[in-house]
């Protein structure tokens, strides 16, 4: 065209990045993609192919890793870590420095690989995933030469297993790689089958930032290598990807004793309320769902819009979606790049085509591995798309009437990963904000993201943050060494009982003493055998009913710190009271004098009554003109398996840390020494705590476990219990991806601020303000 | 002294009815939103979204050429400085690089002056398509009695000004007077005749963006052919964010009446890059249509030398030096 005709259409013409740079760095390397272990390369084998999705051509060959490769990287790293921790923060505060400067002096090199294995339009490889990456690695330099003055009580993992996703490889991978080593652990790292290209850019930089060998390697490989990782010697796994198979890696793992955080799927919300900025709000839809063709976890892909706007609304996105431009991602002028891959392709039109709901709105793409921009209006929450995660630029609609009914609709869901909400209005904003089941919430504003704010989900979404402070308790653990448990068996006897005047133990629930609903009881003896009492047995139905008692004493996350603090205090001083009969009591059935136990409780009320209105959020330095407040929330309904050796301490301090947090919770008490977590329930009766908000059963934990930890409707199941019932639970857990805190048959009373991290979830509310 | 709307041939290209208003809709007015930060994301990813090169690119700046009010508005303007100014919009750029690049005949959009240089700047242009704007209505502050204003409008259109840049009254927006600025508008719209006006808000001036959206809007509704940021004169003139809220403002209005309204921004935009910018995101927000000298103009002084540079860089490869083009 010429310049003349150009000026009649004023066409945008193509701006295309060469990729001259780094097919030649690729071909330099002899075209391979392989493992990168203890400083070193290989083997390089040509065992699949990895290829430019915009195309179609092949871009290098890629090695799978074996069982045996894994298992060298590995050990590897293994060896490497202790040195790497004794290098100290300041020490590793220099390296990960010196990767954020070699990350922003290859910046093109690392966008335009990204762009050609991944297919995302340059634009957002070059301004957002190298940008981003780079400012983990600086974030966690930081954090580095911090650990040792304000993380004094926590120490390395060890090594990490880590295994991440293909939408952004390297960003993904920086958002694993940066917190793990800043914290002294060593890493093997597995990209994405379709993306591991720069992830070798990214070993060579390592190399040249000077990490010692083994303390950064990379196997590539599909599935099973990922599987390889799972079941090695590492001792943790961070995992980013799909729920189906975060799910499975959540089964391999329990049990084990290995760490793992989820950071998996999302159906995320895109709440617009009649009074918003209209335009904007459209506009961040592009930076919602067409961002990355959709491949975002995180992405805005429900969108639920007020019903007196929903029409104009559409209408608006509509003209807005026609002007989104589909094709080479390498032009510098495309704002939707390649679906990732065919298989994803497939996926996301199978999708599409199966729906037959709603109305489907469609812009153009390109032949090939292109899908354009879609909206469907008309959906509901019982549609498939609007339940479903499609992975790919496909917006689901749907309205509501009021902000009520939009917190419903945006939290009917098994995800819950990000949410936005667009109103002018603060008061509503902030109301919604911390109404909706989820990590992250955008204001008038999505998919903002950085490394000083933490990043992860709640329900189905997975568990673990990645970023800021929150982040770091991902890749550390106490410096406090654990003892093995050793297990109690309950006193046997056929003694008559201690007291004639007998006194029925019954379970608690909702608030009311009932019987086990099975019918049985067992009879619980002294050290010298006589009969103390007998407690009942609870089964399935009886965790139903305190979960359903808990569900109805749902007011209680909403109530004030000062009000659980009260209630705390209340009941420490309800139990000193009682004194002399607790520690009696305790004396009765464990033989041991029970004062001191006694006492240790009231101190542990009085602490955890201290925090209730004392563990605050905080809000994050991110670079917008605006905060993410990192807002602590509780973590919904939990369930304890409580110590067996101390049976009022082990019942009472996860109960007073639950509550003073918020949530509501069941106990399960101590299996040998059952009869101190029912004398407990008079008390709470005396002390104001309203009923469902704790509810006690006893019986065997072995028995219980499994339909505990199998509810769906319980949110977190903490176990510190002397029967080996850890792997049962992390594996029942898998279900809903309810988050564990077990002991793994190790002498497990957490201090009352890891206590008080597992009874809270953070989510970060981004507020970027200004007017 | 040529009047007639059909003589001047930049003008009259208009397909599109002029705007003649609506009452006064305070309902609307009081229901625009302007959220600055999301409005600022957007503004600053812009330019990284969309890119021109080559040819487009020649063309893209040949575009912002043929859609530039070429601008001089000092103290110290004399007559031979118009001339000088005028001769510059006639011929814009080297005709050898307007022939390489088959432009010739590119003329700037229109030449934009003080009421006392308008007969010069008419004398100047005779011959050409190119229109004269009168910078009015006690530019820039507009404090002056109103009556003067009025007839200051009047005088510039009997000295030939086929465009009239009028200045609000900033103090009717700060303080939410809507009515008094539909009233004013209105008045110095009818005061214009035929000549085509040019709404300047003094978005620097406004507080926020969400003032200048809903000013946007109150003149459109009172008749404005075009919507102006600046004077050029306040400490901030024309930005991204300002374009955002007020074609989208532009935008609204057109989806209501089906009427529409042209965009000036003007003050500050020096460089051909954020020309560029400045057409695609007139483009992507507004549309094609909007990128003709009927509904959209830059007003500069200083940006068509930056964009004789690069048509210079297409033309021979190499980059160019400010003394090989001529000043205006």
């Amino acid at each position: 065209m010429t310049v003349k005709e150009i000026f009649e259409t004023m066409d945008y013409g193509p701006a295309p990045e060469s990729s001259t740079e780094a097919l030649q760095w690729l071909a330099d390397r002899g075209g391979i993609a392989g493992h990168y272990i203890n400083g070193s390369w290989g083997p390089l084998r040509d065992d699949f192919t990895t290829t430019n999705p915009a195309t179609g051509e092949r871009l290098a060959g890629v090695t799978n890793g074996t069982e045996e490769e894994v298992a060298r990287a590995v050990a590897a790293a293994r060896k490497a870590q202790p040195k790497w921790e004794k290098l100290g923060g300041q020490g590793r505060a220099r390296i990960l420095y010196a990767i954020a400067r070699l990350l922003q002096k290859h910046s093109r090199l690392f966008a335009v690989m990204e762009t050609l294995d991944n297919g995302k339009p340059i634009r957002e490889s070059r301004d957002i995933d190298v940008p981003l990456a780079q400012r983990h690695f600086y974030y966690h330099a930081g954090m580095a030469q911090l650990m040792e003055t304000e993380l004094p009580d926590r120490k390395a993992i060890g090594v990490c297993g880590q295994i991440i996703p293909w939408n952004f490889p390297l960003l993904m991978l920086a958002w694993k790689i940066a917190p793990a080593l800043a914290m002294g652990n060593s890493v093997v790292l597995k990209p994405a089958e379709y993306t591991p290209l720069t992830a070798m850019v990214f070993a060579e930089i390592c190399t040249e930032a000077g990490v010692p060998p083994g303390v950064v390697n990379i196997v590539t490989g599909d599935g099973s290598t990922g599987a390889a990782l799972v079941n090695s010697d590492v001792d943790k796994i961070a995992f980013t990807g799909s729920t189906e198979v975060g799910r499975i890696i959540r089964e391999a793992t329990a049990g084990t004793g290995k760490e793992l955080t989820l950071e998996l799927g999302g159906k995320s919300p895109y709440i617009v309320f009649e009074d918003a900025d209209i335009d904007s709000a459209i506009e961040g839809l592009v930076d919602a769902i067409w961002f990355n063709q959709g491949q975002v976890c995180c992405a805005g892909s429900r969108l639920l819009v007020q019903e007196g706007i929903a029409e104009d609304f559409y209408t608006r996105l509509k003209t807005r979606m026609s002007g989104l431009r589909v094709g080479d991602p390498l032009d510098k002028c495309i704002d939707i790049g390649a679906i990732v891959h065919p298989v994803q392709l497939e996926q996301i039109s199978k999708m599409v085509s199966d729906n037959s709901e709603g109305e489907t709105f469609q812009t153009a793409a390109p032949s090939g591995c292109f899908f354009p921009p879609t909206l469907i209006t008309g959906l509901h929450p019982a549609s498939t798309l609007m339940q479903e995660e499609i992975f790919g630029p496909v917006l689901a609609a749907t309205t509501f009437r009021t902000p009520e009914e939009a917190i419903e609709i945006a939290n009917n869901t098994r995800y819950g990963l990000a949410a936005s909400v667009w109103s002018e209005n603060i008061n509503l904003a902030l109301d919604i904000a911390p109404k909706l089941v989820c990590g992250i919430v955008w204001i008038n504003g999505t998919n903002m993201m950085d490394a000083a704010a933490g990043f992860g989900g709640v329900r189905e979404s997975g568990f673990g943050r990645e970023g800021g402070w929150e982040g770091l308790v991902a890749y550390t653990k106490p410096k406090a060494k654990p003892t093995k448990l050793k297990p109690i068996q309950a006193y046997s006897g056929n003694g008559a009982p201690s007291d004639p005047l007998d006194r029925t133990a019954k379970l608690y629930i909702g608030g009311k003493q009932v019987r086990p609903d099975g019918g049985y009881s067992k009879p619980i003896y002294g050290p010298k055998g006589a009969l103390v009492g007998h407690a009942g047995l609870a089964n399935r139905k009886d965790v139903r009913n305190a979960v359903e008692a808990m569900n109805a004493a749902k007011g209680w996350g909403k109530t004030t710190g000062h009000l659980r603090a009260q209630i705390l205090y209340y009941i420490a001083e309800n139990l000193s009271a009682r004194a002399n009969e607790l520690a009696d009591r305790i004396k009765s059935l464990t033989g041991k004098a029970g004062k001191v136990e006694v006492d240790q409780t009231i101190q542990t009320l009085f602490t955890f009554a201290a925090w209730a209105d004392k563990y605050d959020g905080q809000a994050h330095g991110v670079p917008i003109r605006g905060v993410a407040l990192a807002m602590k929330e509780p973590v919904g309904k939990i369930a304890v398996f409580c110590e067996d050796d101390y049976p009022l301490l082990g019942a009472v301090a996860p109960m007073a840390a639950a509550m003073s947090m918020g949530n509501r919770i069941t106990l399960i008490g101590s299996e040998p020494f059952p009869l101190l977590a029912t004398d407990l329930y008079q008390i709470l009766e005396t002390s104001d705590v309203p009923g469902g908000v704790v509810n006690i059963l006893t019986g065997g934990h072995a028995e219980l476990a499994p339909h505990v930890a199998g509810h769906a409707d319980i949110d977190a199941v903490w176990s510190f219990s002397g029967s080996d019932i850890s792997g049962t639970i992390e594996k029942a857990a898998a279900g809903n991806l309810k988050r564990t805190c077990v002991n793994h048959g190790y002498d497990h009373a957490p201090p009352a601020k890891d206590l008080l991290a597992a009874a809270t979830e953070i989510k970060n509310i981004w507020i970027p303000y200004g007017e | 002294m040529q009047t007639a709307i059909d003589e001047s041939l930049q003008l009259p290209q208009i397909q599109e009815p002029r705007n003649d208003g609506m009452p006064l809709d305070l309902d609307w007015v009081a229901s625009v939103q302007a959220n600055t930060s999301a409005i600022e994301r957007r503004a600053k990813t812009l330019p990284g979204r969309r890119s021109v090169k080559k040819s487009h690119q020649a063309a893209w700046l040949c575009k912002a050429i043929s859609c530039m009010d070429l601008t001089t508005l000092s103290g110290d303007d004399t007559e031979a400085r118009v001339r000088r100014l005028c001769a510059k919009a006639r011929q814009p750029v080297s005709p050898v690089i307007l022939d390489k690049i088959g432009m010739t005949g590119l003329t700037t959009g229109a030449v934009c002056v003080y009421h006392d240089m308008v007969p010069t700047a008419v004398d100047a242009l005779r011959g050409t398509s190119i229109p004269v704007a009168a910078v009015s209505t006690g530019f820039p502050a507009g404090l002056s009695p109103f009556h003067l204003r009025i007839s200051e409008i009047g005088e510039s259109v009997a000295a030939g000004a086929e465009e009239i840049d009028i200045v609000i009254s900033r103090r009717h927006v700060l303080t939410g007077n809507w009515q008094a600025l539909y009233d004013e508008m209105k008045e110095m719209r009818a005061a214009c005749g035929h000549a085509h006006v040019k709404a300047i808000l003094a978005t620097g001036e406004l507080g926020t963006l969400r003032n200048v959206a809903k000013a946007s809007l109150v003149c459109m509704m009172a008749g404005a052919d075009f919507i102006k940021t600046s004077t050029g004169k306040e400490p901030v003139n024309a930005t991204l964010p300002v374009t955002l809220a007020m074609i989208r403002a532009i935008r609204a209005y057109e989806a209501r009446t089906g009427l529409k309204v042209g965009y000036k921004p003007a003050g500050g935009i020096s460089k051909a890059k954020d020309a560029i910018t400045y057409l695609a995101m007139i483009k992507d927000e507004l549309g094609g249509r909007w990128l003709q000298p009927d509904l959209f103009r830059f007003g500069a002084s200083s940006l068509l030398g930056d964009i004789e540079r690069q048509l210079e860089h297409y033309v021979t490869g190499n980059y160019s030096a400010n003394w090989r083009h001529p000043i205006g």
